[in-house]
């Protein structure tokens, strides 16, 4: 009986090193009383790390809420969050602040670039705020934009910028501290099918890794072929989960 | 993130120099307004700063300013000579006169007879001309800013004659006196002079001055001079005192100052208040995403104050600068004679500067503070 409960935590822990998140029964309400909204309705779902998991499903759903709570920018109402092997609801204040900034890159829809930096220094934001001199994060975020082929954008402002070079700016500031955890808010929605597709391809070229997993929020069908795993929301509840296998098997 | 927060700052211009010029003006106002009240209120006891030999003033117990004379038997001079303490007292004549301007008008001048051997109560500085020049018949001295009055757009020059009171009067010397409240124009003559000038008779002895001994203290020889003849003996600062107090309580110069002063601290605070938190609410989103990136509330608190600052050092500095030029300059004008930019106004309009910014930062923070980072995967 030991022996056996030994090997089945060795199991879990075998299983949980390979997740990147590990969420249980997520529930998030908002409001109370009459104005009290079930976001989310228990959500099982498990990240890997090595993975790009896509977060699909219809508007209202919950899918941005869901984000939300992995990055810790909201709270769950219930449920147990493993990120990155840390136990999320019990992190507060500064340490969730400093485990965002060290572990987290983050994509947006709308790029989310500061107007008034140029693309290395927008770039170079999450070092400086882990206290990296700023010339010195910024020299390192004009490398990361030369590998990105956007050196010679590299002083320009984003209103100077088209989308999807804004969007290759908004990657290079996601990726540059190295984080474990990519979270990606509909990346591909404001660019065009030929931008989305380039961007994709970056993403999963610098993204992808065994130390790190990636989040995608999207109704971009046409980006579906880049995902490992698809994961379907219906209702506040992930309705179903198809693996890449079951992706190319179905066409 | 100081460096993020600069350019964060600098870079809606329009929105910069709106918060700059919002705190230059307040800061513009308060010290300009502040500087012409005080120098308002330094011409109040003039006389007194131009004339630094006497430590006492003797005068009769209803004066309530140096405007209002009520004059003093000319016996008053001997009885303040015998008071313990006093070293010297020298009648002083103090009236209104009309002179006659270069171009025929009427001017209202302030007419000033010092002792005739002494010639104590007249500006100690001679532009041109000497003392020993006064002691001429019909000598009178000009104050500079006057003579520019009487001979407009003249250089200033010894020599010329004017009507006092309809009698002549020949400008033996120019000196350079303190703007008066009254009169923009002074003349300055020996006591026996004045009194033929006025043609009152006896009996006009507007003021004594006196030198108390070095080593009595003036109080307490005013004190002695009080007791023993009935006159009212105050020192130099406390005449001053009371004069400038006489302008503060029966005139609406305060009341019409202030206002203006308030309005300018409450326009100040409410344009740089309002822009500020413009400034801030549409930096709100980016905010929202140095959030969620993983920058503490800590230093978006010092990112957020170190721009408030900013905007305050420079709107500080443009608007003392702006005021310090208004005082240069228009000074030049006599009419703004003596108006200056005290240094505790200056210092004073710093902590008013610091006061707008901390309230306009304060309520910006607010929003800073409370948004949730969330925000940012909304579209």
């Amino acid at each position: 009986m030991g022996q056996s409960f030994y090997n089945g935590k060795a199991l879990l822990n075998a299983l949980e090193s390979e997740l990147a998140v590990c969420c249980r029964g997520i529930v998030k309400d908002f409001g109370s009383g009459q104005a009290l909204t079930h976001v989310l309705r228990g959500v099982d779902l498990d990240v890997r790390f090595g993975e790009k998991t896509f977060l699909v499903g219809q508007s209202g759903c919950g899918k941005t809420t869901l984000i939300s709570i992995i990055a810790g920018l909201l709270t769950a109402t219930e449920g147990s969050l493993n990120v990155l092997g840390e136990d999320l609801r019990k992190l507060r204040g500064g340490r969730l602040v400093d485990f965002r900034s060290k572990n987290l890159g983050f994509i947006f829809q709308q790029f989310n670039l500061l107007p008034s930096l140029n693309a290395a220094e927008n770039a170079a934001v999450p070092l400086v705020g882990q206290g990296m001199a700023f010339s010195k994060a910024v020299k390192l975020a004009t490398e990361m934009l030369e590998k990105l082929e956007m050196g010679v954008h590299a002083r320009k402002y984003p209103s100077q910028l088209s989308g999807g070079q804004q969007q290759r700016v908004a990657i290079s500031r996601a990726l540059l501290h190295n984080p474990r955890l990519v979270i990606c808010d509909e990346p591909t929605a404001s660019l065009d099918a030929e931008a989305g597709q380039a961007v994709m391809k970056l993403l999963s070229t610098l993204a992808a890794s065994n130390d790190r997993a990636v989040i995608i929020v999207t109704h971009d069908t046409r980006i579906f072929s880049f995902a490992d795993r698809i994961a379907y929301m219906a209702d506040g509840k992930i309705d179903h989960i198809e693996s890449a296998e079951t992706l190319s098997n179905n066409g | 993130m100081y460096r993020i927060a600069l350019k964060m700052l600098f870079f809606d211009q329009a929105k910069f120099f709106g918060l700059v010029l919002g705190v230059a003006f307040s800061i513009l106002l308060i010290n300009q307004q502040m500087g012409i009240f005080l120098g308002l209120l330094s011409r109040a006891g003039a006389i007194i700063d131009d004339t630094p030999e006497a430590n006492i003033w003797v005068m009769d117990p209803g004066v309530k300013n140096l405007d209002t004379v009520f004059p003093l038997r000319d016996i008053e001079l001997g009885r303040v000579r015998g008071v313990r303490g006093v070293k010297w007292a020298v009648p002083y004549f103090k009236s209104m006169a009309t002179v006659r301007t270069a171009t025929g008008e009427l001017e209202s001048a302030l007419l000033i007879g010092a002792d005739d051997s002494s010639l104590i109560g007249i500006p100690l500085e001679f532009v041109l001309g000497s003392p020993e020049d006064l002691r001429r018949p019909d000598a009178v001295a000009v104050g500079k800013d006057g003579f520019g009055k009487v001979w407009l757009g003249e250089e200033i020059s010894l020599g010329k004659t004017v009507e006092l009171n309809d009698r002549r009067a020949y400008v033996a010397a120019v000196v350079k006196d303190s703007p008066k409240f009254t009169s923009a124009i002074t003349f300055y003559t020996r006591y026996t002079q004045a009194l033929a000038y006025t043609n009152n008779g006896r009996n006009q002895l507007s003021f004594l001055l006196v030198r108390s001994e070095p080593e009595m203290d003036p109080r307490e020889v005013a004190r002695n001079i009080s007791d023993q003849t009935g006159l009212m003996a105050l020192t130099s600062e406390e005449f001053r005192q009371k004069a400038v107090q006489y302008v503060i309580d029966n005139t609406g110069i305060p009341v019409s100052f202030g206002t203006v002063i308030a309005l300018g601290i409450v326009v100040g605070v409410c344009v740089v208040g309002l822009m500020f938190n413009l400034f801030v609410l549409e930096n709100l989103r980016h905010f929202a995403v140095l959030k969620a990136i993983g920058i503490k509330n800590s230093r978006l608190i010092l990112m957020v104050g170190l721009q408030a600052m900013v905007v305050g050092f420079i709107g500080y500095g443009v608007g003392l600068g702006a005021a310090a030029s208004f005082f240069e300059f228009a000074g030049r004008d006599p009419n703004f004679a003596g108006f200056f930019l005290p240094w505790k106004i200056a210092v004073a309009s710093a902590g008013v500067a610091a006061a707008i910014i901390a309230l306009a930062s304060i309520f910006a923070l607010r929003r800073v503070l409370v948004i949730e980072p969330a925000i940012v995967f909304r579209g």
